[in-house]
């Protein structure tokens, strides 16, 4: 199973040079306030390829999730252009953002409806979408009697229903705890192999962000600009131990304190 | 580790991904959230009981008083002569008819409220310029005693039950209303956003996400609205007695009011107060707890 998985992947690799995922192209974003007008992403310009897993890496204020909810065409730009031709593409957040008088397989299922799924599918795929992130069993089970990791996959499960060729990743394992985000990391890693939807994370942790990511994108912060680029070869699947996870992770934290350390400078 | 080859690479993956299987299954049992329900003795101990004392309590001391002479008989009777007043009324058959002629009306006129306060309140809560234009006059409405509505009522539409529905309507549409609008207004915006990206846009997002997530809210609303109904038309049969409305709770109370019937007056108060209770305590009250436990909303003490 796994050697077919590596060859979808380096299909993947070949459609990337044709398409993208997304495209962002010089988005300024700006918030009026009482104080004027604040820039808080200036001339962000990106490419998400199809099947490739890049993350946004920054310190508060940077604007990543700012630019998360542009893409995600819940705000609009000021200037510049965002493309995702795969259509609208999904959301999963900090908090679960379940909805509770659902319970976890009709959450997945209002997803399917609303994406114009046939009411006699629905349930199967449901249940294959629980199966996928392990969660079989708990398709009548309420929000809140699931813990917070079965949340966030459960999240997970819904967002993957809309069947959309980009995720969007806004910190989803934030508030976890460090055992259980572990194991969501490998979840989430095996889970990207098998559907080979292109992913765009956003994170504060480093380690995250190198252990997940093919790309590092580093966000400078007020305003938001694109400030370095890593390409991460270390072979998935990782572990967030691992002496080059470290090291890469090393690397980057120094750039991300020069940029913060620019800030107190003024 | 690092310089795996291809071929170690796969393995590790398999037995990986057994490994990542086996510990996910142990931290969703760890951090599974046990939900217990209370077993029934507990809960006629703890639900059952302390009302039914309080009201043992409240017929030991209404008996003490009429014992201890601390007035005269006509104006504080004792709960027996309630009761034969009540028996009475029972064998000649009019008893439930009275009450009745008064449930019927409030719960038809509660419908119509819910039928028009509903897409009211949905469209002041959403409709910025018609909140900004309504929204005060809908809250101070509820303020109003209904009972003031009764005189213009009888004026504009005379002795008979479209008054009562009118009066009815007045009193409970703002509640319904009002509670839709806290509802929405109490809605996490993440649920809005997570309906976005959804696809759950214009009706449909009222439909799948705002109604659902105000509905607690919306119940607390209704449950109030009910309130306001059965208040509303009590003042109603209260002051607008005629013969050809109907024999009702409210002019039960009238009529023994009239008579210099002690034990009548008792008894419609007692009967106007049960049914209040009765429909909350059937319909709302486990609607109520239906929907906030299934939300896990329901915390136990």
């Amino acid at each position: 199973m796994t050697s077919t998985l590596t060859k979808e992947k380096s299909q993947a690799d070949d459609r990337a040079t044709v398409t993208h995922a997304a495209r962002i192209e010089h988005v300024s974003k700006s918030f009026g306030g009482p104080s004027g007008q604040q820039l808080v992403l200036d001339d962000i310009t990106l490419d998400v390829a199809p099947g490739e897993f890049v993350t946004l890496l920054g310190a508060s204020g940077c604007g990543k999730s700012t630019l998360l909810n542009l893409v995600a065409g819940l705000d609009r730009p000021t200037a510049g252009s965002i493309a995702t031709p795969g259509g609208r593409p999904a959301l999963m957040f900090q908090e679960h953002a379940l909805f509770p008088w659902l319970t976890a397989g009709k959450n997945i299922e209002l997803a399917l409806r609303l994406r114009g799924v046939a009411k006699s599918e629905r349930r199967a795929e449901a249940e294959r979408l629980l199966e996928l992130v392990r969660l079989q069993g708990a398709y009548g089970k309420r929000v809140h009697e699931l813990s917070g990791g079965m949340r966030q996959r459960v999240a997970l499960a819904r967002a993957l229903a809309q069947d959309s060729e980009l995720l969007l990743m806004d910190e989803p394992f934030a508030a976890l705890d460090a055992i259980t985000r572990d194991v969501l990391h490998d979840e989430l890693t095996r889970i990207w192999r098998e559907t080979n939807v292109s992913v765009l994370f956003v994170t504060h942790n480093v380690r995250e962000a190198v252990r997940l990511a093919q790309r590092v994108v580093l966000l400078s912060s007020r305003p938001g600009r694109i400030a370095h680029e890593w390409t991460v070869d270390i072979p998935q699947p990782r572990r967030i131990e691992d002496a080059e996870v470290a090291e890469l992770s090393v690397e980057i934290t120094e750039q991300l304190r020069g940029e913060i350390r620019r800030h107190g400078q003024h | 580790m690092a310089s795996t080859e291809v071929r170690d690479d796969v393995a590790k993956a398999g037995t990986k991904a057994d490994d990542l299987a086996g510990l996910e299954a142990g931290l969703d049992a760890l951090d599974a959230v046990q939900v217990n329900r209370t077993p029934l003795r507990q809960v006629l101990l703890q639900k059952v009981l302390p009302p039914v004392l309080a009201v043992a309590l409240v017929l030991v001391v209404w008996q003490l008083l009429v014992q201890a002479k601390v007035t005269e008989d006509y104006k504080l009777p004792a709960p027996s002569a309630v009761w034969d007043s009540a028996a009475e009324q029972w064998v000649q058959g009019t008893l439930l008819d009275v009450v009745w002629t008064s449930v019927s009306r409030g719960l038809l006129g509660f419908l119509l409220a819910l039928a028009i306060g509903t897409p009211l309140g949905l469209i002041v809560a959403r409709v910025k310029f018609v909140r900004a234009a309504i929204g005060p006059i809908l809250s101070g409405l509820q303020a109003l005693p209904s009972v003031a509505w009764v005189a213009p009522a009888v004026i504009w539409l005379g002795l008979n039950d479209s008054m009562m529905y009118a009066v009815i309507l007045l009193g409970a549409v703002p509640s319904i209303a009002n509670g839709l609008v806290s509802g929405v207004d109490q809605v996490p915006p993440l649920f809005l956003r997570a309906g976005r990206t959804l696809g759950a846009t214009g009706f449909r997002g009222i439909w799948h996400v705002v109604m659902p997530a105000a509905l607690p809210g919306y119940l607390a609303g209704l449950k109030q609205g009910w309130a306001f109904s059965w208040r509303s038309l009590m003042a109603a049969e209260i002051i607008a007695s005629s013969p050809e409305l109907g024999l009702g709770l409210g002019q039960l109370l009238e009529n023994g009011r009239n008579n210099a019937d002690m034990p009548g007056v008792l008894l419609a108060i007692i009967l106007i107060l049960i049914v209040g209770i009765a429909i909350d305590l059937l319909i709302f009250s486990p609607l109520e707890r239906r929907v906030l436990r299934s939300r896990g909303l329901l915390v136990k003490s």
